[in-house]
């Protein structure tokens, strides 16, 4: 019957596929989105993961003399389809993955402690997962959106010179209608309550192209300020939306993931004064992604174009992927150099991440990030961050290295982890489980 | 030659009345039963089962549930994603409200407050026939979609808005590993086709297909057009809510409103009239077209070792996608199970056709 030969015929070509597998090839899956609303700022990311892997093929042979391969799967950002991926990638022997979305990070967090597979989000997902007691599975490195919004705070706050002087004033949150958006929103709660600013909520329906009714709102509440926490096209149609309403673009501020060249370029004058969190630094300068240009691109195996070399999402995606690469590493310290490592085995990796000044300096990475490391109780090393401004034509650095306010950000993570491991009866790890 | 069935003769009413009245019917059921029963469980590789059957079983219950109200009510319905989600977020709530609650009791319980979500958005289809009741059943969906992102009550105050459950069972057996929930979404399924079979030849589904082909009509030979519209929203709706707890439960665990949008909606209805309209068979065929297709489109790349860019790969497959459903409405608008249908009448003839 035909459901029985579509089984058959899939069951063949699987089992053909899996013969490809070699020994001694770490396997990265590389789950993207070229295509769709979120394609402008995804694709980016995705080039960047890919021409680091290159790179370090090309340049050092690998890890160890480990060679590394992968596969990438469009997700097009759909939950089920980026479900789809994973179990497609799983089979060919994954041992880390970055799901480049929330909701997939959400549903794969079910499944990352069965399958044995690290989930590595960096500066996205669940904002609890940064605790590893609960969250053993997960990778939240480099910031949360939690502590996103905590220096987003800080940094309205230092313009308005002093936390104290935000008593009265209005902030509205122009946010992504879906678990990405509204994560950030306890935390604001939080400190609208410590420093009496009003919050104001203001939802934009998924993908984001169509914000009138938002913008409209914009003006009839007159924040003070608005935090933008879009991605995709959103974010460049909510400036444009500014632009037409009126609202001054300086007292804008938008999250890393609404602070790059796809969200501004189409914008360019309209959008200058618009401020951002930055992560990571950007630029051809640093030192890998001169060795990405030379190594990649000048043999013409560039996976984009060459003019989106180390812009900001495109030097996001190289930081995934080496702090992935980087963890395989740390993992062959322990189990053996020049062996490929499974998921358990860089979990551990990435649990054990110890990158000071001088190791990045070595990685290529010196002034694109701080150091960072982590441990079993800190799965997300570090959360230095810098706001960026939009100058109408490139990204300046505005603030110098802030940090989010740990006497807030502690209780509130601890809470929600623990919340969390209720409802899924999971138990908080032993110190025994941390050596492990 | 094979197929024919010729000498076998009907003694009781009982015998002519049964689903498959061809022993050639029931024998091929039966393989396919053994095929799904058993030999996928034994043999199918953990990515089969958890990327393609699971996935193809609850939208094909779904497109079932749809099917019994497009197909044989003849009531456009573009509220299925609101009906899944009614179900999903209700047996949720069940689930993490009522402690200890065994699992296919919240299961059905979703399905049955989905049940008075589809009557109470049925009522208007005593008065409004056709596309004006498709507009309808899309306010369904846009309500439904709103209480699911804006009542915290819905999500159990999820901050974030999305819900999962965790650590499924039936009676002490966990549906965790991918052979189980198969197996369970497979036991929900066929309970439920085998329902809906004889729910549409009996009394009530004829007066559904009579109420389809011409209502004026049915009401003038008896037909209680209140009746037989809002059972049909009733029947469609539980199903459909079931499918759409399934679906959070056990294929996705974590969910968020996105997962029952409006997309989902027209996916069901394009599988339902892709699959055939009026058929238990055709809401098999329409799901496996539309979730099984695109999958095997995406892969044949990778599966010949063709490197193709990812974003062309992508789109490829959504060009042939498309350019395969048209094609098949215009071989034959009456869906694949009239495809399948004419393949039995010609195999019925084989090899000496007139």
């Amino acid at each position: 019957m035909k459901l029985a030969s579509i089984v058959l015929a899939g069951a063949a070509l699987l089992s053909a596929a899996s013969a490809f597998a070699q020994a001694k090839e770490q396997f990265f899956p590389l789950l993207v989105y070229r295509t769709g609303p979120y394609a402008p700022n995804g694709t980016p990311w995705a080039n960047g993961k890919q021409d680091y892997l290159k790179m370090i093929n090309a340049r050092d042979g690998g890890v160890n003399g480990v060679k590394l391969t992968w596969e990438e799967c469009e997700t097009g950002y759909a939950t089920d389809k980026g479900v789809e991926c994973y179990e497609r990638l799983k089979s060919k022997g994954a041992s880390m993955i970055d799901p480049q979305s929330t909701g997939i990070t959400f549903a794969l967090t079910d499944k990352a402690p069965i399958d044995k597979i690290p989930l590595l989000t960096l500066g996205y997902g669940l904002a609890a997962s940064q605790d590893g007691g609960v969250f053993k599975w997960n990778f939240e490195l480099m910031g949360s959106y939690w502590t996103a919004a905590d220096v987003l705070v800080q940094a309205i706050g230092k313009r308005e010179g002093g936390l104290d002087k935000l008593k009265g004033k209005k902030i509205a949150l122009v946010y992504h209608d879906s678990p990405f958006g509204k994560e950030p929103i306890p935390l604001l709660e939080e400190r609208s309550k410590m420093h009496g600013f009003e919050l104001v909520k203001i939802p934009v329906t998924a993908p984001g192209v169509e914000q009138k009714s938002a913008w409209l709102q914009v003006r009839q509440q007159r924040p003070d300020y608005v935090l933008l926490w879009g991605w995709g096209v959103m974010n460049s149609s909510a400036l444009k939306e500014a632009q037409a309403t009126g609202y001054p673009r300086d007292r804008m501020y938008g999250v890393w993931w609404s602070g790059a060249e796809p969200d501004v370029k189409d914008v360019g004058e309209g959008a200058k004064g618009y401020n951002a969190l930055n992560l990571n630094s950007s630029g051809t300068q640093p030192k890998v992604i001169q060795d990405i240009l030379k190594y990649v691109h000048a043999k013409g195996q560039g996976t984009g174009p060459k003019d989106e070399v180390g812009s900001v999402l495109y030097t996001r995606g190289v930081i995934i992927q080496m702090l992935g690469i980087e963890a395989v590493r740390r993992a062959q310290e322990r189990f053996g150099k020049g062996k490929v490592m499974t998921g358990e085995q860089v979990r551990w990796g990435l649990e054990n991440l110890a990158l000071d000044q001088k190791k990045l300096d070595a990685l290529g990475l010196a002034g694109v990030m701080r150091p960072l490391s982590t441990s079993c109780i800190d799965h997300m090393g570090s959360s230095w961050v810098r706001v960026h401004t939009w100058d109408g034509s490139k990204w300046n650095f505005s603030s110098d290295w802030m940090q989010a306010d740990e006497q807030i950000l502690k209780p509130m993570v601890r809470a929600a982890a623990d919340k969390y491991a209720a409802e899924k009866k999971i138990t908080r790890r032993t110190p025994a489980d941390c050596q492990s | 030659m094979f197929y024919r069935e010729n000498g076998q003769f009907k003694t009781s009413y009982r015998a002519d009345q049964q689903i498959f009245p061809i022993v050639q019917d029931r024998i091929a059921m039966a393989l396919l039963l053994a095929v799904a029963l058993v030999v996928v469980p034994l043999t199918a590789p953990e990515y089969l089962l958890r990327a393609i059957l699971i996935p193809f079983l609850i939208l094909s219950l779904a497109a079932l549930g749809l099917n019994i109200l497009v197909g044989y009510c003849g009531q456009i319905s573009l509220g299925t994603g609101a009906f899944m989600a009614v179900g999903a977020y209700a047996a949720y709530n069940f689930q993490a409200r009522i402690d200890g609650l065994p699992l296919i009791v919240s299961l059905l319980l979703g399905g049955l407050c989905a049940t008075v979500i589809g009557v109470l958005f049925g009522i208007p289809s005593l008065r409004i026939k056709g596309l004006y009741l498709a507009v309808a059943t899309l306010a369904a969906q846009f309500f439904v979609d709103w209480a699911c992102l804006r009542l915290p009550w819905v999500t159990n105050g999820s901050t974030s808005g999305s819900v999962g459950v965790a650590g499924l069972n039936v009676m002490g057996w966990p549906i965790q590993s991918p052979v189980s929930k198969y197996l369970f979404c497979l036991a929900f399924v066929l309970v439920f086709a085998l329902l809906a079979k004889n729910l549409v030849r009996g009394h009530i589904g004829r007066e559904w297909m009579a109420m389809r082909d011409m209502d004026v009509a049915a009401a003038v030979i008896g037909i209680r057009p209140v009746y037989a519209k809002l059972t049909a929203f009733a029947v469609s709706s539980f199903i459909v809510g079931v499918a759409g707890a399934l679906w959070g439960f056990v294929h996705l665990s974590t969910w968020e409103p996105a997962a029952f949008g409006v997309n989902r909606s027209f996916e069901l209805l394009f599988m339902v009239i892709i699959g055939g309209l009026g058929s238990i068979m055709g809401s098999f065929f329409g799901a496996a077209f539309i979730v099984v297709l695109p999958i095997v489109l995406d892969n044949l790349p990778y599966w010949f070792g063709i490197p193709v860019d990812t974003a062309l790969a992508a789109h490829l497959a959504s060009m042939i996608f498309g350019a395969l459903i048209v094609f098949f409405l215009i071989v034959e608008p009456h869906g694949l199970a009239r495809l399948w249908s004419m393949a039995k009448e010609k195999l019925r003839l084989w090899p000496f056709p007139h």
